[in-house]
């Protein structure tokens, strides 16, 4: 009677995991994406990266192997031009104002310089409406420049970004909430998807047709105007929303391929034997059928977690995603747009090259999973 | 396909008139008193009972007649109207050169398949691939655009042949860039799912040229899943190049839902939901038609 364990066979999960090992690729990428997920799970615990939102560095301080930039200098109050620049100085709401004045100014006198003091504007008898302002701004201005900055260092491994924040800090920062959002919510996608395949596949029938229907509804409307729909709808920003959206829109391929499982599990003898004993549906579905289904369902979502970063980038880029104040793969773009402008490239670089590891790794992990889970398919 | 666009009405609805909360605060604002957001509910007809609610949106639907925009006061219908054409305009190209390259190559790289270059290449699509579509719109705007001045930053004018040749030529760059990895890849497997197939061992058998295999034979069995696939892109291409009309300034379909999805402009976002909806089912049964013209073994019923 227990001669069968002597000779063990084994399992599908075996089988495939030892397809896996013996696929270079596969392997690489499981060890970046294991990389990944220690680093994820640092910063999330709050060893790591956790005080990305410090401004260690001086603004746009350039990356280290670059060196020191000439006009990244310690001081802002030396510097008049630091002033005139428009987006980097939200201290200052009046600055069109005393521009405007100073730009009168010029045409009394040419010699009037622009980064003089208030005293000297006075003293070619113009009066000043915004005098006592201006002081005040200038005085909040000095003693924001000086103190820290005498602190913040010139370059930074990866450089800072308009703040001074670390951009490998940052970046690991986003990679939390790039990665937790395409994880949650691909579970959430699949975890949907299945049972809505499983019903309609193993009832069949009126079911059948109602999942139907409704998978028909989903996939005539494009996927990204139906996020966008659902953006518009959810009024509160968070993670939770985005994850809500990417998970109620993205469950239609899982349905698919979870029905058509059940449709031809359903009359196999061991289902029929379930039955026979007296196993509910609901046992005949979750407990006998769907561990033979399971690998669909974990290449799926594993597709889908891939999907869902890019989308989530999108997203937070469009101010759809991520709350101000969190930060984001997409968030980062976002900034990195303007910067890239004025010459400052290396957050572009670090959110791109971070992602672009992430997702390469990801694919082609998901390619090798499903190969070595259905080896018929090649 | 009454039944999925019922569906589909029925779902912008629900989403719009239920989970959306109540549309008249939105309307009215922040500084809104309880009498003008009756009036506005009555002016929006939600204080009626749901199901008059729900035969006025069919109403719109049918008429083309959304009433006005909440931001911009313009007619929604007009709104879809105007955008519709920098949209085409961006996308009737885009799609014929996408699917021309995309084809060429593939039969070019199902020649020499599983050799080195065969596996370079696909390594080089799923790094693309893993490229976000903003990266390459940032860099291509900053480099192309800015930094060499070959193209227009951004832009739209009044002139047909202005806009096709002068603004879409750099978007319409970028998102062949963007397209070509994933079709290229897909459309190197559906290559491939031919030349193992009998036929092609008899043509090579009675001594054609392998080139002539691969652009004739296989290209016609091939295309059948490649017309599905370009076909059910089509409505999702519209909203797909969104971010490009956005980057660019073009004022298309896809940049007006993204500004409308900015400003809570509901009319604007049902309508284009509701019509790109229907026009992908449209798509979808022209795509079946379509398979008759290229494989007469396929019937409908």
């Amino acid at each position: 009677m227990f001669s069968s364990s002597s000779h063990f066979s084994p399992g599908l999960w075996t089988l495939a995991w030892r397809r896996l090992r013996a696929d270079r690729v596969a392997m690489a990428a499981l060890v970046v994406l294991l990389l990944f997920v220690a680093m994820l799970t640092a910063s999330m615990s709050g060893w790591l990266a956790n005080d990305w939102a410090d401004e260690v560095g001086v603004n746009y301080a350039p990356p280290s192997f670059i060196g020191a930039q000439a006009d990244a200098g310690s001081g802002g109050e030396a510097e008049p031009a630091a002033a005139e620049e428009p987006p980097e100085n939200p201290l200052d709401p009046l600055k069109d104002v005393i521009r405007e004045l100073r730009m009168e100014m010029g045409e009394a006198n040419v010699t009037a310089s622009a980064g003089e003091s208030v005293g000297s504007e006075d003293s070619y008898g113009i009066a000043d409406p915004l005098q006592a302002e201006l002081a005040e701004i200038r005085g909040v201005q000095s003693s924001a420049a000086m103190h820290p900055a005498s602190a913040r260092k010139v370059t930074l491994p990866f450089g800072a970004d308009k703040w001074g924040h670390d951009i490998i800090k940052k970046t690991i920062k986003g990679a939390e909430t790039s990665i937790v959002v395409g994880l949650v919510a691909a579970l959430v996608a699949t975890v949907l998807g299945t049972l809505f395949g499983a019903l309609a596949g193993y009832f069949g029938g009126r079911t059948d047709d109602f999942f139907n229907w409704f998978y028909s509804i989903f996939t005539s409307i494009p996927y990204l105007l139906l996020i966008l729909a659902v953006a518009a709808v959810l009024q509160q920003k968070g993670v939770t929303t985005i994850i809500l959206i990417l998970g109620l829109t993205g469950w239609t391929g899982v349905f698919r391929l979870v029905r058509a499982e059940y449709m031809k599990h359903k009359e196999r003898e061991y289902v029929l034997a379930a039955g026979a004993i007296g196993g509910s549906h609901l046992g005949r579905m979750f407990i006998h059928i769907f561990p033979n289904i399971s690998h669909v369902a974990l290449v799926q979502m594993s597709i889908l977690a891939v999907g869902f970063i890019k989308s989530e980038v999108i997203l937070s880029f469009l101010g759809f995603g991520v709350p101000v104040g969190m930060v984001s793969w997409g968030s980062m773009l976002n900034e990195a747009q303007n910067e890239l402008i004025l010459g400052k490239w290396w957050q572009l670089t670090a959110a791109t090259g971070a992602m672009a590891v992430l997702v390469t790794a990801f694919s082609l992990f998901t390619d090798a999973l499903r190969d070595a889970l259905d080896p018929k398919l090649k | 396909m009454v039944p999925t666009m019922l569906g589909v009405v029925l779902l912008v609805f629900l989403l719009f008139n239920w989970v959306g909360g109540d549309p008249a605060y939105i309307l009215a604002g922040k500084m809104s008193n309880p009498e003008q957001i009756a009036n506005i509910r009555k002016q929006l007809g939600i204080d009626e009972p749901v199901y008059v609610q729900l035969w006025i949106f069919i109403k719109q639907i049918a008429s083309f007649d959304f009433g006005a925009s909440w931001s911009t006061g313009e007619q929604v219908s007009r709104v879809i109207s105007t955008r519709l054409g920098p949209s085409l305009t961006l996308l009737i190209p885009l799609t014929i050169l996408e699917t021309v390259i995309a084809i060429a190559l593939a039969l070019l790289i199902a020649r020499v398949r599983g050799s080195l270059t065969d596996r370079a290449v696909m390594i080089a699509c799923t790094v693309g691939m893993s490229i976000s579509i903003l990266v390459y719109i940032i860099v291509f705007q900053y480099w192309l655009g800015y930094k060499l001045g070959l193209f227009p930053v951004q832009g739209w004018g009044d002139s047909f042949a202005h806009n096709l040749l002068r603004y879409s030529a750099l978007p319409i760059l970028i998102l062949l860039a963007v397209s070509l990895a994933p079709n290229l890849r897909l459309f190197r497997t559906f290559v491939l799912d031919e030349v193992n197939q009998d036929y092609v061992r008899t043509a090579r058998a009675k001594g054609l040229s392998e080139g002539r295999i691969l652009w004739v034979h296989v290209l016609r069995n091939a295309a059948i899943p490649i017309i599905t696939h370009v076909m059910s892109n089509l409505p999702s291409l519209l909203i797909g190049a969104f971010l490009v009309e956005r980057f660019f300034s073009i004022p298309g379909i896809g940049r007006e839902i993204i500004l409308a999805v900015e400003r809570s402009d509901f009319p604007v976002i049902k309508a284009i939901t509701v019509y790109v909806a229907f026009a992908t089912m449209l798509f979808n049964l022209l795509t079946d038609l379509l398979y008759q013209a290229v494989d007469p073994r396929v019937k409908l019923q």
